[in-house]
């Protein structure tokens, strides 16, 4: 076998491990899954009123407005659990064992990734369907969903590799579930949930320039069937491009020169 | 085996500081192709380091090292294709199965399918864990999981074989069962490299034993070699009052006098002979002994020998001197 034969091999290898792990512990995907859910029903039943009328529409328009935003939460909530699940996986045995065998350089990472990125797509599809349920419509075409889908999982694939790194930069457990909060608020400090003109200047500053905006607004007119600006879906892929790489290179220089003594 | 067989590990000059601790300072070893060569030393004598260095985990911060004819920095991927580890942590996925962990073991080294299912079983079989194959490792046994943890070692068919420690935290049964596994292991001529406190296992189980500590090497050689460095047991004995422990003082030549607690240490290097001479000199002066124990050598009194009195290893304390 090749080379790369033998690191997808590995891979697939460390994937299958972390989906027996997910399958037997689901406690952690569950919960990932449910915060964006029961924000959903928060922000559509409880404010979901008032927001709509102040954005010159009602409840139902208001739907419309924030799913692309609850999802980005299914996806920074879920890479929440990633760092967990990695600075927890450092710090078993097994791990230590890895590194003292001929394995392909990176697989025990990307065998978190892929795990975290399908558990996370399945977190996104389950909040989508909830949103559905409530009554959000789509608009856009099913090539406009799917394409929306694709945006999604780039998306999750960046943040997956960003906490992957910061679960293996984590000292300990602990500081590996508190770290990656931040991308909780994200989608909050863009315009997942109003839009960045309401803001105020310093804000909708930040706001306009941070990558959730555009991740936001590309998710947003495909679902909708809404025209998406060109520069909106540059600043998406490069966003992704620039995360995802940047996470992968840190996390796999921390596993190389993390020794068991830490 | 050819008349010239390569070592399977060589270290020249090995050091490795954690700050300002200097946990190896300038260690030199080599073990020959097939042996069992024990690394013997207290705790925090730099064993599990030099492990780790070894199996590419750490690296040190001076000094060479070449395990199966490969460099274990430069040549890291190819060392670890010959090498198995089991260490004193733990090492297996507690969250999958005996028999997973095994099936990733075998996944991991790109063995064909039906070899892995054979090994498994075979594995499984050999080291008494078959009825707990498809439990969860929270229901196994220290002794199971150590069980455990060198199939797996075993799994990947390694040419040398790293132990940290193979035995402590075992109860003697398992601790005998350890042992024997080894001992297969090395028929078959596999190398093993293996790290213990305890005198007793190098001597059952080592052709060669190196003494470390504070991470230098202060004796190697045979069994038999260091314990002629080392001083035989010795017999303590206890009396009433100190007018005895005087009398029994002057007919004996004891190694160490305690008039607090009116004891005698004699040396008692040929056994029953000896302590056969002991009583019948202590009844001729008609001196009572109240409690009398044997004490066998232990590490304590390896220790002694090799690190208490300098001029049985001036090689060491040169070093020391260079170095500072």
């Amino acid at each position: 076998m090749s080379s790369l034969g033998f690191a997808a091999a590995d891979a697939s290898t460390m994937l299958r491990r972390n989906l027996k792990h997910v399958v037997r512990y689901p406690s952690i995907p569950l919960f990932v899954a449910g915060i964006p859910i029961v924000f959903l029903l928060l922000f559509v039943f409880v404010l979901g009123g008032t927001l709509g009328s102040g954005m010159g529409g009602t409840r139902d328009d208001y739907i419309a407005y924030i799913v692309p935003g609850i999802l980005m939460l299914a996806l920074t909530g879920s890479a929440q659990g990633t760092a967990i699940s990695v600075a927890t996986d450092m710090t078993e045995g097994i791990v230590a064992r890895f590194r003292t065998m001929a394995i392909s350089r990176g697989a025990v990472l990307t065998g978190h990734v892929l795990g975290s990125l399908i558990q996370t797509m399945a977190a996104v599809l389950l909040v989508a369907a909830v949103a559905v349920l409530i009554g959000f419509r789509p608009m856009g075409s099913p090539a406009g969903w799917l394409g929306a889908f694709g945006i999604l999982t780039l998306i999750a694939l960046a943040m997956t590799w960003l906490t992957v790194a910061m679960g293996m930069n984590a000292k300990s457990v602990e500081t590996a579930s508190n770290q990656p909060t931040f991308l909780m608020l994200m989608p909050f400090l863009g315009s997942g949930f109003v839009p960045t003109d309401s803001m105020s200047d310093g804000l909708r500053w930040f706001a306009d320039v941070q990558p959730f905006t555009p991740f936001i607004e590309s998710v947003r007119g495909m679902l909708m069937g809404t025209p998406v600006a060109g520069w909106t879906m540059v600043a998406t892929l490069v966003w992704c491009a620039v995360i995802s790489l940047g996470g992968y290179f840190c996390a796999l220089w921390l596993y190389n020169r993390k020794s068991v003594r830490g | 085996m050819q008349g010239t067989t390569p070592a399977a590990i060589s270290v020249t000059g090995l050091c490795k500081s954690y700050g300002t601790k200097q946990v190896l300072d300038g260690v030199d070893l080599t073990v020959p192709a097939g042996a069992i060569y024990a690394l013997l030393g207290p705790n925090g004598a730099g064993k599990t380091t030099m492990v780790h260095i070894l199996s590419t985990l750490i690296r040190a911060d001076g000094g060479e090292a070449a395990v199966g004819g490969f460099d274990v920095v430069g040549q890291a991927d190819a060392v670890r294709g010959k090498i198995g580890l089991t260490g004193q942590f733990s090492a297996v996925d507690s969250l999958l199965t005996g028999e997973e962990n095994l099936t990733l073991m075998g996944r991991l080294r790109h063995f064909p399918p039906d070899d892995i299912k054979r090994r498994t079983a075979e594995l499984l079989d050999r080291f008494d864990l078959k009825e707990a194959a498809r439990k969860p490792l929270a229901t196994y046994s220290g002794g199971m999981q150590r069980r455990l943890d060198l199939a797996m070692t075993l799994m990947g068919d390694p040419d040398i074989i790293f132990l940290d420690e193979p035995t402590t935290g075992l109860d003697p049964r398992s601790r005998r069962t350890m042992w024997d596994i080894i001992r297969t292991l090395a028929a078959k001529g596999v190398t093993i490299f293996l790290t213990t406190q305890y005198l007793e296992e190098a001597d059952q189980l080592a052709d060669r034993i190196a003494v470390l500590d504070h991470g230098r090497i202060v004796a190697e050689g045979t069994p038999a070699e260091l314990k002629r460095l080392v001083p035989g047991g010795h017999f303590r004995l206890t009396f009433g009052d100190l007018p005895a422990l005087e009398r029994a003082a002057v007919v004996l030549e004891p190694q160490s006098r305690d008039d607090d607690s009116l004891t005698l240490d004699v040396a008692g290097e040929d056994g029953v002979r000896a302590l056969k001479d002991v009583l019948d000199r202590l009844e001729r002066a008609s001196v009572e002994v109240v409690d009398l124990s044997v004490h066998t050598p232990n590490l304590d009194d390896v220790f002694l020998a090799l690190t208490g009195q300098a001029p049985t290893n001036p090689a060491s304390t040169d070093r020391k001197d260079v170095l500072q």
